[in-house]
């Protein structure tokens, strides 16, 4: 199986990249991590002849999908058919089933669970396991879970493996199995450049195998660059946000009224904030970076337009970013785009008078502070 | 006095001769940074700015006796560039590139604090000592003055909007530094109040945090222990809706963790002040 990288944009934008359950279980194959035998289908033609029973599973990035009907369960081809029939082109809660795994059913004995993810705090990975897994983590009872922070430069060694069997009270021959996929989840951890790989439930079957019955790996966006092969899928950002980011714009939409240009995370952050202990509520996030290109700021209006602001406030500390740079950005994209809108701009830093100026020449209002241009677009915006 | 950096740093800047490295070096010097030397794989043995040699590795630059970095490569490159200046015993490494993978951050890290090197970003603007003259990033020189103020932020542009509010309200600043907006960075905020709470120069700190990870909560927690020194904080994105990446890889909500409330309960709690807006920092300031 092969998959397709659809990113232009290659190292991101600080965004990560959540893996669909049959590429989890791909990569887990893949470096030897047991997975139930099964295929994924995108039409209902695909599907071909199964041992009975199986699993239908939607292939979409959510949580508790069993509980929103978006796991089946076929006795028979007919039930398998009606299944496929049912789940492709439907949708749970909002997103879009395209996919299906078809997969053997297994004979559940019990059901565990582990993950390793980025403790920040420590910088390092820290691996999280419990016997009581089938649920999510976050219900299980502290003294239940196991976790141990990983000396990255020391890596996984068995000895991390057998303290967390003892406190998992697992027997010998599960403990076995589980070690050695706890050996290849860290190897996938690394290699993958995974911020979280995890397995729930992971299960020992009837036969007493340890199986791994479902995969979640989000993958660090920024190591793209040595990871081809991963598809991009993020199903939270909006077609907008996803226009805007192939531009190389940093952008979020928001559910205000007010559209929103600064330079810097933090201080485009701020901007928010700022008008929201105003009462009044923004647009979207636009950030334009170290940016010194009247182009770049120029057509950055073009997507705070496509979301139909009433007001549009531009917040700019020149640095790197020069004041009169964006100054003509902004006069630009007014003529360009006939913007009707009021633009509201602050401008403070390196060349602020020679900005200002060019503002004034566009018939647009400047403030020196950030205060001020909040309080002046608040005013202008009016109710929400 | 100042943290981290002083006037007998001598600074190399690895990629001196790329776009970003050959401006903020210029920037640099411009301020009175003391740069001894530059790398790049192809333009080795001319001169930068008439004065800075270039070579080809650090290896070589070490004749130049630098005790600190400058990386400023291209991201795939970083981690490479990064163990050349832990084996070359370099003390101080910042890394100036954006979008680092966390997985190579995580291992610069580790290895440098095997060796007692500092780490400083990546992604972040850098660390200026204003009374020793010594700036090595990209923080705009312009905004400083000399002062007992002690700022240090996981954020750009939002520093110097914070340390131009403090300069013009007649303070002015010791050592200001950017940590870096990553989800693994090689500094945070307690080992710098560590510095500032022993720096003779500094007399109250401004901590400059955002949504995403607990290391505001941890500092919080710390100063309550720690540090005598006045300490005042903002925070920002208050407003952001959870699970959204703020820009900064590391500015997220995740499961509940890492909200602008949980932070600034801790900070409150903690007895510091948090400023509602950047420009309300030096109300709260002696």
């Amino acid at each position: 199986m092969s998959y397709f990288l659809f990113i232009e944009n290659i190292g991101g934008l600080g965004e990560t990249l959540n893996l669909y359950e049959y590429m989890g279980k791909e990569v887990f194959r893949r470096h030897g991590i047991p997975v139930p035998s099964g295929y994924v289908v995108e039409k209902e033609t695909d599907v071909r002849k199964y041992e009975m029973p199986v699993v239908v599973k939607s292939q979409i990035l959510l949580g508790g999908r069993g509980k929103s009907g978006g796991i089946k369960f076929a006795r028979s081809e007919q039930e398998l058919n009606a299944s496929v029939n049912q789940l492709l082109g439907s949708k749970i809660r909002d997103l879009a089933v395209t996919k299906v795994l078809i997969e053997e059913m297994i004979d559940i004995k019990k059901e565990m669970y582990v993950s390793i993810a980025l403790d920040r705090t420590n910088k390092s990975p820290i691996l999280i396991c419990t016997s009581e897994g089938g649920v999510e983590i976050e219900s299980v009872s502290s003294d239940k879970i196991f976790t141990r922070i990983i000396d990255p430069l020391l890596g996984y060694s068995q000895f991390i493996g057998r303290d967390a069997v003892n406190f998992m009270k697992l027997e010998p021959e599960v403990g076995k199995q589980f070690m050695a996929i706890l050996e290849k989840l860290y190897e996938i951890f690394n290699t993958e450049d995974c911020e979280l790989v995890e397995i729930n439930p992971l299960v020992v079957t009837g036969s007493g195998k340890v199986i791994a019955a479902d995969s979640k790996m989000v993958i660090d966006s920024d190591s793209l660059f040595r990871h081809r092969e991963f598809e991009v899928l993020d199903p939270e950002k909006t077609p907008l946000e996803l226009e805007a980011n192939s531009k190389g714009y940093s952008f979020i939409e928001l559910d205000g009224n007010i559209g929103v240009i600064a330079n810097g995370a933090g201080l485009t952050m701020a901007t928010l904030d700022a008008l929201t202990l105003h009462n009044a509520k923004p647009r979207n996030f636009l950030d334009l970076g170290g940016t010194d290109n009247s182009e770049t700021v120029s057509n950055s209006f073009e997507f705070v337009l496509k979301a139909n602001p009433k007001t549009i406030l531009v917040n700019i500390f020149g640095g790197i970013t020069k004041c009169d740079t964006v100054a003509t950005g902004i006069a630009l994209a007014k003529s360009r785009f006939g913007i009707k809108q009021p633009i509201v701009v602050r401008l403070s830093g390196i060349r602020e008078e020679e900005g200002r100026k060019i503002l004034k020449d566009a018939g647009i209002d400047s403030y020196p502070s950030m205060m001020e241009a909040v309080e002046g677009v608040v005013k202008v915006t009016g109710g929400n | 006095m100042s943290v981290y950096v002083d006037k007998d740093t001598r600074v190399v800047v690895q990629g001196i001769t790329g776009k970003q490295g050959s401006f903020h070096a210029g920037e640099m010097m411009a301020f009175g940074t003391n740069v001894v030397a530059g790398t790049s794989p192809t333009k080795a043995g001319t001169k930068f700015n008439d004065r800075v040699p270039v070579v080809s590795s650090l290896r070589d630059a070490m004749e130049f006796e630098p005790n600190a970095t400058m990386i400023s490569v291209a991201a795939p490159f970083v981690k490479d560039a990064a163990f050349e200046a832990i084996d070359a015993g370099i003390k101080l490494i910042y890394i100036l590139t954006e979008h680092v993978p966390f997985h190579d951050s995580m291992e610069i890290y580790h290895n440098a604090k095997r060796k007692g090197i500092v780490m400083l970003g990546p992604n972040g603007p850098g660390i200026t000592a204003i009374s020793s003259k010594c700036k090595i990033g990209i923080m705009p020189g312009k905004i400083f003055r000399k002062g007992n103020v002690a700022v240090a932020s996981r954020s750009g542009t939002l520093t110097y909007e914070i340390v131009d509010a403090v300069t013009r309200s007649g303070r002015g600043e010791s050592t200001v530094i950017g940590l870096g907006g990553d989800p693994v960075v090689g500094l945070s905020y307690i080992d710098v109040l560590q510095q500032f709470e022993k720096d003779p120069e500094t007399e109250q700190i401004v901590l400059v945090g955002e949504i995403g990870g607990s290391n505001e909560e941890l500092a919080a927690a710390y100063i309550k222990k720690h540090v005598t020194k006045k300490v005042v904080a903002y925070i920002t994105g208050r407003s952001a809706p959870p699970g959204k990446r703020m820009g900064h890889a590391g500015a997220i909500i995740e499961k509940g963790v890492g909200t602008a409330e949980s932070k600034i309960k801790a900070f409150n709690e903690a007895g510091v002040k948090v400023a509602d807006y950047p420009i309300n920092v030096p109300d709260f300031l002696e």
